[in-house]
């Protein structure tokens, strides 16, 4: 398994590879499919903010679903948190993503006539967490991006900022060691997506969860460390800005909320937690 | 994810859309109303009829011409007047014997006229079939021997035709034939759908003269003692066996003809809940096609569901809940529907009606049972959605 050593000389293992993954989609009854993605291969750190670029159809989309573990590929290997995505069942793949995955979508995708505390609870649902406290938590996340005063407010009610914030709040609440935007500011105006992915970049530099933005704005794309571009279903290029900066700060497994505000304040933490609660086996 | 959540979800899908999930659950409170009443009014009218025929006396026997059977033509009488004298001397000590024949009849008096059951019989009528007598007297042997033309007027008889003036001594004409009144019966109500109080009783061999036959449609003979009961049935199975072939007359007792009855009005009332069935079946389809169009609406929140780690199994149980629970939500209100219309069917309506308890059980049971049903179909199709697809959906 590759890996990457932190400043202080632990080794991690990447969160998510992909290795030579190809994703075909049949067409009518044609019995060659259309290949949206060709031999792609890259790693994403733990921790790690990551932007994959690309024009619309190269492929940004297919690799979207295949990294969020909604679908498996053709050939090649995804391995999400060291388990091939290839071998789990549609259960265990539900559960990955439960507890591993956050997304976060450029059309928000909020329930309606829910209220922003519902919203950001869903996901507690389905990991089985009792309702008294999906409501705290729930809460405690909205606070997190600012929308503590919203809790009883519908998405209606909510401007396009602030409901991707919600979005934002419900992709972290479950403590995700992976954030997925896709065209995270793709509905919204300069200034607010300005501040969505202010928001999203300081959550993956407080709770050390990876940050991977997709998206076709090489400005938004610009702030990522590392930037992978997609060109007709293979990547084209990888273009690091920093290369002295290594594996950002944070690549130290996923901390509560509360552990890594302290982690951060006294500038360190552990390299690596044992995550006994993930189903499946690890190496 | 819990049972309870489910529940919870459900219940915020069919608030979420009022209008749709009210006309939803419309279909399947009518399909459960109708069954609920529909039952009762079946369950009413067997209990009519057996209060009907309890009505008669547990110790009375019947003698009809014929086999008594649903669905056949009634067998021409041969009894004639000496077989009811035959008879009333050979269980002299045991029973009392009578006999009558009837015929819608047109009847006037001077001040009305009624088109009404004029009943010939013999004197020992009154008691064995029970007419007690309000003012006067009723026919007499004596009448019975000679055809005398009196008669005695059933209440609502007396009524219609004499309004409220005293009937006694006073005449009525009948086929055009002049009958003095001698006597009015007390009030005694409706039985197996005959209005007794209209009928006009005269002396059997006058009738006889009057409708032109020589025969009895019916004889009555009621025991002293109920124990007797089966002993008189044999005594009259031979004396009337000696005349007629066997199967040429029944003898009924109160338990025969409610078996008879019984039958068919278990059968009416089957036939009717399987009408009402059939429009829980069209409710249960409604519910059905309501959750298809529920699920490709709400195909972007399913995958949306999906992606953040809702398993196909939760998927379809929410969906699957959410048919139970509208279908559970018409079980109550058409159950209770049906009980408050069958009490003011029963109480302002006079068609009898009688609410079952497995009738409101078997409602609320299949109600829930098609929910189920008609839910499953659409519910794997929301639980198999590809969420990526799902997603993509606008």
């Amino acid at each position: 398994m590759p890996s990457a050593r932190t400043p202080d000389g632990v080794v991690t293992p990447p969160i998510i590879e992909v290795d030579d993954v190809s994703r075909s989609y049949r067409l009518g009854d044609r019995t060659e499919g259309v290949a949206a993605l060709r031999g792609v291969s890259f790693e994403v750190q733990p921790g790690e903010f990551v932007a994959i670029v690309g024009p619309s159809g190269s492929g940004k989309s297919t690799l979207l679903n295949l990294l969020g573990a909604l679908d498996r590929p053709t050939s090649g290997t995804v391995r999400i948190d060291g388990r091939d995505v290839a071998t789990l069942s549609d259960t265990q793949l539900a559960r990955l993503r439960n507890a591993e995955i956050g997304f976060v979508f450029q059309q928000f995708h909020l329930l309606a006539r829910t209220s922003a505390r519902d919203n950001v609870a869903l996901p507690l649902v389905y990991a089985g967490v009792g309702r008294r406290e999906r409501v705290e938590q729930a809460a405690q996340a909205l606070q997190a991006v600012g929308l503590g005063h919203r809790l009883d407010h519908h998405p209606t009610e909510l401007s396009g900022g602030e409901q991707q914030r919600v979005a934002i709040a419900r992709a972290v609440v479950t403590a995700p060691r992976i954030i997925l935007a896709d065209e995270p500011t793709g509905n919204l105006d300069t200034a607010t997506g300005d501040d969505v992915m202010g928001l999203l970049e300081r959550l993956n530099a407080e709770r050390g969860a990876a940050l991977i933005v997709i998206t076709h704005d090489m400005e938004i794309a610009g702030r990522a460390p590392r930037q992978i571009r997609l060109r007709d279903g293979v990547v084209e290029h990888t273009s690091v800005v920093s290369p002295g900066s290594g594996p950002p700060p944070a690549a130290r497994g996923r901390p509560a909320l509360r552990a890594t505000d302290r982690a951060l304040q006294a500038g360190r933490g552990p390299a690596q937690r044992p995550q006994p609660d993930v189903p499946g086996d690890r190496s | 994810m819990s049972f309870r959540e489910s529940i919870r979800i459900a219940l915020t899908a069919i608030r979420a859309n009022r209008l749709r999930s009210g006309l939803t659950v419309l279909g399947v409170v009518i399909g459960v109303l109708s069954v609920v009443l529909l039952v009762a009014v079946g369950s009413g009218a067997r209990a009519a009829v057996t209060a009907g025929v309890e009505d008669l006396g547990s110790n009375l026997l019947l003698v009809v011409p014929g086999t008594f059977e649903f669905g056949q033509a009634p067998t021409r009488s041969q009894f004639i007047l000496d077989d009811v004298e035959d008879l009333a001397r050979q269980l002299r000590d045991r029973a009392t014997v009578t006999g009558s024949i009837a015929s819608g009849e047109r009847v006037r008096s001077d001040s009305g006229a009624a088109f009404t059951s004029v009943i010939g019989v013999t004197a020992d009528f009154e008691d064995v079939v029970n007419r007690p007598i309000a003012r006067g007297e009723f026919i007499n042997e004596s009448d019975v021997a000679t055809a005398r033309r009196v008669a005695v007027l059933g209440a609502s008889a007396a009524d219609g035709l004499f309004g409220g003036i005293d009937p006694i001594a006073r005449q009525v004409t009948v086929g055009g034939l002049r009958f003095r009144v001698i006597g009015t019966v007390e009030p005694l109500g409706t039985a197996l759908g005959v209005d007794r109080d209209s009928q006009i009783y005269v002396p059997l061999t006058a009738a006889q003269r009057l409708f032109g036959i020589r025969t009895i449609d019916t004889l009555f003979v009621r025991a002293d003692d109920r124990a007797d009961l089966g002993a008189v049935s044999t005594t009259v199975e031979g004396v009337l066996g000696e005349r007629f072939g066997t199967d040429e007359f029944s003898i009924l007792s109160q338990d025969e003809i409610l078996g008879v009855a019984g039958r068919i009005l278990d059968t009416l009332t089957l036939v009717l809940a399987a009408i009402a069935g059939i429009s829980l079946l069209v409710g249960g389809i409604g519910v059905s096609n309501i959750m298809l169009v529920s699920v490709s609406e709400r195909t972007r929140e399913i995958g949306l569901r999906k992606a953040l780690g809702a398993r196909t199994r939760e998927i379809t149980r929410q969906f699957l809940v959410e048919a139970i629970v509208l279908c559970g939500i018409g079980g109550v209100l058409g159950a209770g529907g049906g009980v408050g219309l069958s009490y003011l069917a029963d109480r302002f309506t006079p068609v009898p009606s009688q609410v079952t308890g497995w009738s409101v059980a078997l409602a609320f049971g299949v109600s829930v049972a098609v929910g189920v049903i008609f839910g499953v179909f659409p519910a794997r199709r929301a639980g198999r959605l590809d969420p990526v697809t799902a997603l993509r959906r606008e």
